[in-house]
């Protein structure tokens, strides 16, 4: 009888070394150039690619088993979502603004972001981050598919989730997500990390996973919820990927400092930016608010990052050049955000609508220097249109940013009833910025931003020329999924069921 | 500075004159009322009467603002590119000298409705 042999148990560091390390070759017949040929020109010196560490030292087979499982979790809690009528569970409708603004403008942003990684994963020269790269990678199209499974229920019953994709690459404010990560995809590999692994996933990821998963908890919405819960064990090795990538980059040469540095600041800048829609999302969207921005911001934002810098001033790397402006906006732009997107509401595939009274009292708690003296006569004037049979809405095209796409709404870091200005003249044309932060990203790249397709000026062009109606149809845009909440649709639906399943 | 690239990078502006069939964009701001959120983007062909802009686009979408009807339009202080500026209503706007792109923002002092005044 044959002795059945147990196949040798590899211990990690040895399957981590076989299943990473020990696939790279040396090539034989072409030479490194030729193989990455975009790995030298950002002006990143790399001397060692094996010092490259994995802290993580995940290997594949681990990781198929292990996100199987969670897999299986995570789509036992959606089809039960589905079946229950989970939808009803939410807080109210208004919830859902929420989560559509999630949908076009994220879940995409975590398709793209697989795209990047997949790429860069290619085109750096060492194997260790190859792996890694490879890995987020398919975690990131993994969390757009699943963000859209959990999502796909709510297209059942409300308005505007239907065409996301559409509305992604069309609609005028996700030009402003989308345009940040064209940004990033159009840079090289090394700036391509500095920008998604280290400042978006870093830096910045807290302040926008944190609010909208704790959201969904507090909100009711299972569904979303379980993907939060599903994602956070990938959250935290892009977390650590992004950590080891700059480390990395700082340690294998001098020269990479001031380059690093610039990255930085760059995307620090730009990420802010983008994150105004989340500030406005947790102090406008939730019927039930987790923190405010403020709140979330000096835990995230301040705590969080101070330590890092603190960390990172070892290699000789400063904080975020424009962390000052940062810090006087938080106090304003949310509100600044939702006014906008209230006015511009019948342009959005999402209701807005205008604080109730108890909204309003939460507001001036969370933000006693600023709520009542610069907003509220803003929102008192919008409630009297409403009560008086009408409706505030704002007809022009507003005048966009260059860089971040977003409508110059912002005001002076040092005065909150002056818009801020600012412009510059590259080649004979003239070009506007929100901000200091945005022109100086501009002035860093002025050939790459003047390409910029921006909504509003690209509506006057051929083909739509100006012609709204035409517009519309193009963004996949159906009156129905916009407007005040007030009287949508959705609003009237959802109390509808939910009615009849407490009388059933 | 100038982009880092690993070829020669040379691109045609998005939004540059020839894309408007012989029209150009302008903006336009009233300081310090930010009912309307963001400056305004406003459309017209160069040899347009910069006053039928005025009329025609620009006050109708400033009608919302309680301010409106108490503007004394002989007392605006109006700038360009951040100097003081005096337009002439009667004149087109390439005779005013508004180039494609370019903004113009005007004060109406002492309305203050619905945003604290400056300083305040």
């Amino acid at each position: 009888m044959d002795i059945k042999k147990t196949p040798k148990k590899l211990n990690v560091k040895e399957k981590y070394r076989l299943m990473t390390r020990d696939l790279a070759w040396e090539p034989s017949y072409r030479d490194e150039k030729e193989i990455y040929p975009y790995v030298d020109y950002e002006g990143i010196k790399v001397h060692d690619w094996s010092k490259w560490e994995d802290p993580f030292r995940l290997t594949m087979d681990a990781y198929w088993k292990y996100q199987a499982e969670k897999e299986r979790k995570y789509y036992a809690i959606i089809d039960a979502h589905a079946q229950n009528n989970g939808h009803l569970n939410v807080t109210d409708a208004r919830y859902l603004t929420a989560i559509k603004l999630f949908l076009q403008g994220i879940s995409p942003a975590e398709y793209a972001s697989h795209r990047g990684f997949a790429r860069v994963g290619r085109e750096f020269a060492g194997v260790g981050p190859q792996v890694a790269c490879q890995m987020q990678s398919i975690d990131e199209i993994r969390h757009a598919q699943t963000q859209v499974h959990a999502m796909s229920n709510y297209n059942k019953f409300y308005n505007g989730f239907k065409d996301f994709a559409s509305q992604r690459d069309r609609i005028w404010y996700n030009s402003v997500p989308r345009s940040f990560f064209d940004d990033a995809m159009s840079a090289g590999p090394f700036e391509f990390l500095i920008a998604i692994g280290f400042s978006f996933e870093y830096v910045l990821t807290n302040l926008l996973f944190v609010p909208f998963m704790s959201g969904a908890a507090y909100n009711g919405d299972m569904a979303t919820c379980t993907f939060g819960f599903s994602a956070q064990s990938d959250e935290a090795r892009h977390m650590t990927l992004g950590l080891e990538c700059i480390k990395f980059m700082l340690e294998q040469d001098p020269d990479n400092i001031p380059i690093v540095q610039k990255w930085i600041d760059k995307w620090f800048w730009r990420g802010c930016r983008l994150l105004t829609l989340v500030a406005a999302m947790m102090d406008y969207m939730l019927p039930k608010r987790v923190m405010s921005w403020r709140e979330a911001w000096n835990i995230y934002g301040v705590e969080n990052g101070n330590a890092l810098f603190r960390d990172l001033a070892r290699y000789g790397i400063k904080p975020p050049m424009h962390w000052d402006d940062v810090e006087k906006s938080i106090d304003h732009t949310s509100h600044q955000i939702m006014l906008g997107l209230y006015q511009w509401k019948f342009g959005t595939a999402f209701h807005s609508w205008t604080p109730t009274a108890s909204d309003i009292e939460w507001l001036k708690e969370k933000y006693p220097t600023t709520f009542e003296k610069y907003y509220l006569p803003r929102w008192e004037y919008a409630i009297a249109q409403k009560e008086a049979g009408g409706e505030y809405n704002n007809f022009g095209l507003p005048k966009l940013c260059q860089t971040c796409q977003l409508p110059c709404l912002f005001t002076e870091p040092d005065d909150p009833t002056q818009l801020a200005h600012r412009e510059t003249e590259y080649e004979g044309e003239k070009y506007h910025f929100c901000s200091d932060g945005c022109q100086h990203v501009f002035e860093q790249e002025p050939e790459k931003y003047v390409q910029a397709w921006l909504p509003m000026p690209a509506l006057m062009q051929e083909p739509l020329k100006g012609d709204l109606a035409a517009w519309m149809e193009w963004v996949s845009l159906e009156p129905a999924a916009a407007g005040e909440y007030a009287s949508s649709e959705d609003k009237a639906n959802f109390e509808k069921w939910r009615k009849q399943v407490s009388t059933d | 500075m100038a982009v880092v690239a690993n070829g020669e990078y040379k691109f045609p502006s998005r939004d540059r004159v020839e894309n408007y069939y012989g029209h150009q964009l302008l903006f336009a701001c009233w300081d310090h009322h930010m009912l309307m959120a963001a400056p305004f983007m406003l459309f017209g062909a160069p040899d347009q009467k910069l006053g039928d802009i005025i009329e025609q686009q620009l006050k109708p979408l400033m009608q919302p603002d309680p301010d409106f009807d108490k503007i004394d339009w002989d007392a605006i202080e109006w700038t360009k590119s951040g100097e003081p500026w005096t337009p002439d209503f009667t004149k087109t706007i390439k005779q005013n000298g508004l180039v494609h792109k370019e903004q113009f923002r005007f004060k109406t002092p002492g309305l203050s409705t619905l945003v604290p005044p400056q300083g305040e």
